[in-house]
C-alpha cells in the first residue's frame, strides 16, 4: 500500500525536477539575451584628442596625443569623426632633424605622426573657449564639418587630455587654463544636451586624477595618469632629437593599444593595469561609479575603436534605371561636342585699364557725430557773439 | 528571364548614344604633369601641377563685378603633413595612381622649399565671357637640397628625390606627363644626362627664355617598359660649372628698420635688372592694423629721383576690423633699384589679444608684386588647350612680354608687450593688503571680549585630588 503511493510521488518528485532543469536552461538563455539587451547601446564612435602644450620642449605631448590619434585611426574611428587638437607644430618645427615625423620611441622606431593626419585645431586656435565650444556644440555659425563635434546621443566619445597641470586645474599653452569644475560643469551640458551615449576621460598630467573628481554626469568612466599630490613623468629622452618624446603612462597605454585589432574582447580592467607604479613611477587612478555597466564589460573597441554590429540578409533588391537622367546627360554629352570653342583666360595685368579707370564713386553718407558736433559749436558761438538778429538772413 | 531581360535593356540603353567610351576627351578632364629642373648648385626643382575642368550651367552676367574681389592673408602657417593631406584629397586619383603616388610627405618636407597652391578660377567659353568653365589647378613645388638630403651627391634619380617610382598614370588623367629641363645640356653638349632617353622632346619659350624639355608620356605604353615603373635619372657627365646663375629681371626684398617698440619703416626694394627697358609693376601690401601706417611718409625713389606712381589705392585700416592695404602701379626704370619706404608706429594691443607667445613678434604678410617682364626672346602665340600646364599658369597674351608674380619675405615685427605677470601681483597685493589692514580693523571694532570662568576641573584633576587627599597632601 505504501509503496504504490510511493511511487507517484517520486514519479511527481522526478517530473518536478525534469520541469525545474528545462526551466533554469530556458532562464540561462533568457539572461544571454538580457546581457545582449544591456551590451552598450551605442551606434558610433567620436574621439576628441587635445595636446594643450606649446613650445619645442614640450614635444611629448604632442607624442602622446599623436600616438592616441593613430591607435583610434587604427581602429577604425574616421577622420570625420576625430577632432585633433594640437597647439603646436613639432613634425615641421625648425629644431626638428627629421621634418614631418613625430616620433614616440628613441631610435626613431614609430613615426606617429603618419602621413595622412588632419589636424583640426592648430597652433592659436588651441583655447578653452573653443574646447569648450566644441565639446557642448556651441560653435559660430561658419565652423566646417571637421572642426565641430557632431555627436548624438548614441555616441561614445572618447577624450584625451595631455599637457601641464596641477591639483584641480589643466594649463592651455601657457596662458590660460581650465578647471576641473568647469570640465564636469561642460560633461553636464553634454549629457542634458543629449550629446553622448558614454563618454570615456583620459588625462595624462601631473595630478591628473584632479581633473576627474568634480564629475557629476552619468555614464562617465575616467582615467588618470596620477593621484592628487604626484607627478606624471616622461619616458626616455631622444639624443639626436633632444628632448623627451613620451609620457611613461602614455607610453605603456600606446603599447597596449597596439595589441587591440577592431575584433578583440579586451575590457576595461585591463586597461586600468596598463602601467603600474613599478614602471610609471605615479600611481594611475580611474573612476567608475558613475558608469552604468560594469567595466569588465565593456569593450576597449567600445571607446578606441569603431566596430560596428553588421546583420547579414540575404535579401535583393534590384535598382532600375531611371530613363530621363539618363537621356538627359547623353543629350549633354551630345551638346558638349558641338560647342568646341577655344577657351579664354582673363588678362593677368591689364596695365592700361589700371591707369585708365574712373576713381570709384563713393556712396555719399550723411556727416557723422564729430562733425555735426563741431558744426552746432561754431554756429552756437557765432550767434552768441553776433546775436540772434543774424537769423533771419538765413532763414 | 525577367532579370535577362531588364539586363539587356540596360546594356543597350547604356551602349545608346554617347555612352559607353566615346573617343574625345571631355571636357570635364584631369591633367597631371611634374616638373623636373635641375639647378646649376646641383639642387633640384619639383613641380607638380595638377588640372581639373568641368563646364558650369549657369550664365554669367557680363563683366565682373570688383565690389565682390577680397584679399585676405595669413601671414604665417606652417605648413606640414596635415596640410598636404586634405590638399591630396581633392585629386581625383588621390594619391594611388599616376604621378601623386610621389607626393610622400617625409620626402617633400625634408626640402630647402616646399610651396602648394590651390587655384580655381573661371575660364570663358565665349568672347563676351557669359558662359565659363571653372578651372581648379593644384601646384606644389619642392627643392631638394643636395647636400642635406642628397649626401653631397649629385646624381638624381625619382626614386632618391621622392622614395617612390612611376607605375601607372591615373586611370581618370587625359594627360599625364613628365617634364625634364635639359636646356643646359643641349647647350654644352653632354653636360646632364636622362635615363631613360626621352621618346619626345618640347621646346618653347618658357618665362622670356627657350628652353627644351625632354617628355616622358605615361599614357604610352612604350616610356612605362617591362619593369612596369619609371624610374628617372639626371646624371651630370661634367659637374656643372660654377659660374653664378642668371639674375632675374625682377626680384625684391622687404625689410623693416628702426630702433625700439615705438616706431619703425618698412621698406621695399625692387630690383630691375633688364638693361634697356622699363616695365610696370602692381606692388599690394597688406599691413595689419596694429602697425599704423604714416601715409605722408611714403616715399617712392629709384635712382636717387621720386617715382611717382601711375595709380595709388589706399585703403586705411580700422582698429581690430581691417587692415591697410595700400596697392601702387610702379613704373620700375631700366637697370635700377626702386625704393619704396613708409613709416609706421606700433599699437598697444589690448591684453587679451596677444598670442600665448608675445615675445616672438608679430608677422606683417609679404608684398605682392605683379609684373609683365620683358622676354628675351619673343614667344609664339600658343593654343592654351595643347600647350604643357606650367605654360598656362599665368597665360600672358602679349609676345614681349610674361607675367610673373612675386611674394617678398614675411617680416617679423615686435610690439610692446605688458607684464602678464600683473594681474596676478594685483591680486595678491590687494588681497594681502585687504586681509591685513582691513581685517585686523574689522576685527578690533566688532571683537567682543568676555571673562570667562576657570573651568573646575576635568575628571582627571578630581581623581588626582582626590589621591593627594589620601595622601595627606595640599589639593591643585
Amino acid at each position: 500500500m505504501a509503496a504504490n503511493s510511493f511511487r507517484p510521488r517520486v514519479l511527481t518528485a522526478l517530473a518536478g525536477l525534469l520541469a525545474l532543469s528545462f526551466g533554469s536552461l530556458a532562464d540561462s538563455r533568457i539572461e544571454d539575451q538580457a546581457e545582449q539587451f544591456f551590451r552598450s547601446g551605442h551606434t558610433n564612435n567620436w574621439a576628441v584628442l587635445v595636446c594643450t602644450s606649446r613650445f619645442w620642449f614640450n614635444y611629448r605631448h604632442v607624442a602622446n596625443t599623436l600616438s592616441v590619434y593613430r591607435s583610434v585611426k587604427r581602429l577604425g574611428i574616421p577622420d570625420s569623426h576625430i577632432v585633433l587638437m594640437l597647439a603646436d607644430d613639432m613634425a615641421c618645427n625648425a629644431r626638428n632633424p627629421k621634418p614631418a615625423t613625430v616620433f614616440s620611441h628613441k631610435n626613431m622606431e614609430l613615426n606617429v605622426y603618419g602621413d595622412d593626419v588632419e589636424v583640426d585645431y592648430r597652433s592659436y586656435e588651441v583655447t578653452v573657449e573653443n574646447f569648450l565650444r566644441v565639446l557642448t556644440g556651441r560653435v559660430p555659425p561658419g565652423t566646417p564639418r571637421s572642426k565641430r563635434l557632431l555627436s548624438d546621443d548614441r555616441s561614445n566619445i572618447l577624450i584625451y587630455m595631455t599637457g601641464h597641470g596641477g591639483n584641480g586645474f589643466l594649463k592651455f599653452q601657457d596662458s590660460e587654463e581650465i578647471t576641473n569644475i568647469e570640465l564636469a560643469d561642460a560633461f553636464e551640458q553634454m549629457w542634458q544636451k543629449r550629446r553622448y551615449n558614454e563618454l570615456l576621460f583620459i588625462i595624462d598630467t601631473c595630478q591628473g586624477a584632479s581633473m576627474y573628481e568634480r564629475f557629476y554626469s552619468p555614464n562617465i568612466m575616467a582615467l588618470a595618469s596620477s593621484q592628487v599630490g604626484e607627478d606624471s613623468l616622461s619616458h626616455q629622452p631622444d639624443p639626436a632629437i633632444g628632448v623627451h618624446l613620451m609620457d611613461r603612462y602614455t607610453f605603456y597605454v600606446l603599447e597596449f593599444l597596439e595589441e587591440i585589432n577592431p575584433a578583440s574582447q579586451t575590457n576595461m580592467n585591463d586597461l586600468f593595469q596598463v602601467c603600474p607604479k613599478s614602471l610609471c613611477v605615479s600611481t594611475p587612478g580611474h573612476r567608475t561609479d558613475l558608469f552604468q555597466r560594469d567595466p569588465k564589460n565593456v569593450l576597449i573597441t567600445d571607446f578606441f575603436g569603431s566596430v560596428r554590429k553588421v546583420e547579414i540578409t540575404t535579401e535583393t533588391i534590384s535598382l532600375q534605371p531611371d530613363l530621363g537622367i539618363m537621356e538627359s546627360s547623353n543629350k549633354e554629352d551630345q551638346i558638349d561636342e558641338e560647342r568646341m570653342e577655344p577657351l579664354k583666360y582673363a588678362e593677368q595685368l591689364p596695365v592700361a585699364q589700371i591707369i585708365h579707370q574712373k576713381p570709384k564713386l563713393k556712396d555719399w553718407h550723411p556727416p557723422g557725430g564729430f562733425i555735426l558736433g563741431l558744426w552746432a559749436l561754431i554756429i552756437m558761438v557765432f550767434f552768441k557773439t553776433y546775436g540772434i538778429k543774424h537769423m533771419k538772413f538765413i532763414f | 528571364m525577367a532579370v535577362a531581360v531588364r539586363l539587356a535593356l540596360i546594356v543597350l540603353l547604356l551602349l545608346g548614344p554617347g555612352g559607353w567610351g566615346h573617343t574625345e576627351p571631355s571636357r570635364d578632364s584631369l591633367r597631371e604633369e611634374l616638373v623636373i629642373t635641375p639647378l646649376p648648385s646641383g639642387d633640384v626643382a619639383a613641380t607638380f601641377q595638377f588640372r581639373t575642368r568641368w563646364d558650369s550651367e549657369l550664365q554669367r552676367e557680363e563683366g565682373t563685378d570688383h565690389y565682390f574681389l577680397r584679399y585676405a592673408v595669413l601671414p604665417r602657417e606652417v605648413v606640414c603633413t596635415e596640410n598636404l593631406t586634405p590638399w591630396k584629397k581633392l585629386l581625383p586619383c588621390s594619391s594611388k595612381a599616376g604621378l601623386s603616388v610621389l607626393l610622400k610627405a617625409d620626402r617633400l618636407f625634408h626640402t630647402s622649399y616646399h610651396s602648394q597652391a590651390v587655384h580655381i578660377r573661371p575660364v570663358c567659353r565665349n568672347a563676351r565671357c557669359t558662359s565659363i568653365s571653372w578651372e581648379l589647378r593644384q601646384t606644389l613645388s619642392v627643392v631638394f637640397d643636395a647636400f642635406v638630403t642628397g649626401q653631397g651627391k649629385k646624381d638624381w634619380s625619382l626614386f632618391r628625390m621622392f622614395s617612390r617610382t612611376l607605375t601607372e598614370p591615373c586611370p581618370l588623367a587625359a594627360e599625364s606627363r613628365v617634364y625634364v629641363d635639359i636646356t643646359s645640356s643641349k647647350q654644352d653638349n653632354e653636360t646632364l644626362e636622362v635615363n631613360p632617353p626621352p621618346l619626345t622632346t618640347y621646346q618653347d619659350v618658357i618665362l622670356g627664355t627657350q628652353k627644351t624639355y625632354a617628355v616622358y608620356d605615361l599614357l604610352d605604353t612604350a616610356v612605362i617598359n617591362n619593369s612596369r615603373n619609371l624610374n628617372l635619372q639626371l646624371k651630370w657627365k661634367r659637374p656643372p660649372e660654377n659660374e653664378a646663375p642668371p639674375v632675374p629681371f625682377l626680384h625684391a626684398q622687404r625689410y623693416v628698420s628702426g630702433y625700439g617698440l615705438q616706431s619703425g619703416e618698412l621698406s621695399t626694394l625692387l630690383y630691375n635688372t633688364h638693361p634697356y627697358r622699363a616695365f610696370p609693376v602692381l606692388l599690394l601690401d597688406t599691413v595689419p592694423w596694429y602697425l599704423r601706417l604714416y601715409v605722408h611718409t611714403l616715399t617712392i625713389t629709384s635712382k636717387g629721383k621720386e617715382n611717382k606712381p601711375s595709380y595709388i589705392h589706399y585703403q586705411p585700416a580700422q582698429d581690430r576690423l581691417q587692415p591697410h592695404l595700400l596697392e601702387m602701379l610702379i613704373q620700375l626704370p631700366a637697370n635700377s633699384v626702386t625704393k619704396v619706404s613708409i613709416q609706421f608706429e606700433r599699437a598697444l594691443l589690448k591684453w587679451t589679444e596677444y598670442t600665448p607667445d608675445p615675445n616672438h613678434g608679430f608677422y606683417v604678410s609679404p608684398s605682392v608684386l605683379s609684373a609683365l617682364v620683358p622676354s628675351i626672346v619673343a614667344s609664339k602665340p600658343v593654343d592654351w588647350e595643347e600647350s604643357p600646364l606650367f605654360n598656362s599658369l599665368f597665360p600672358g597674351s602679349d609676345s614681349s612680354s610674361y607675367f610673373v608674380r612675386l611674394y617678398t619675405e614675411p617680416l617679423l615685427v615686435n610690439l610692446p608687450t605688458p607684464d602678464f605677470s600683473m594681474p596676478y601681483n594685483v591680486i595678491c597685493l590687494t588681497c594681502t593688503v585687504v586681509a591685513v589692514c582691513y581685517g585686523s580693523f574689522y576685527n578690533l571694532l566688532t571683537r567682543t571680549f568676555h571673562i570667562e570662568e576657570p573651568s573646575k576641573g576635568g575628571l582627571a584633576k578630581r581623581l588626582a585630588n582626590l589621591i593627594r587627599r589620601a595622601r595627606g597632601v595640599p589639593p591643585l
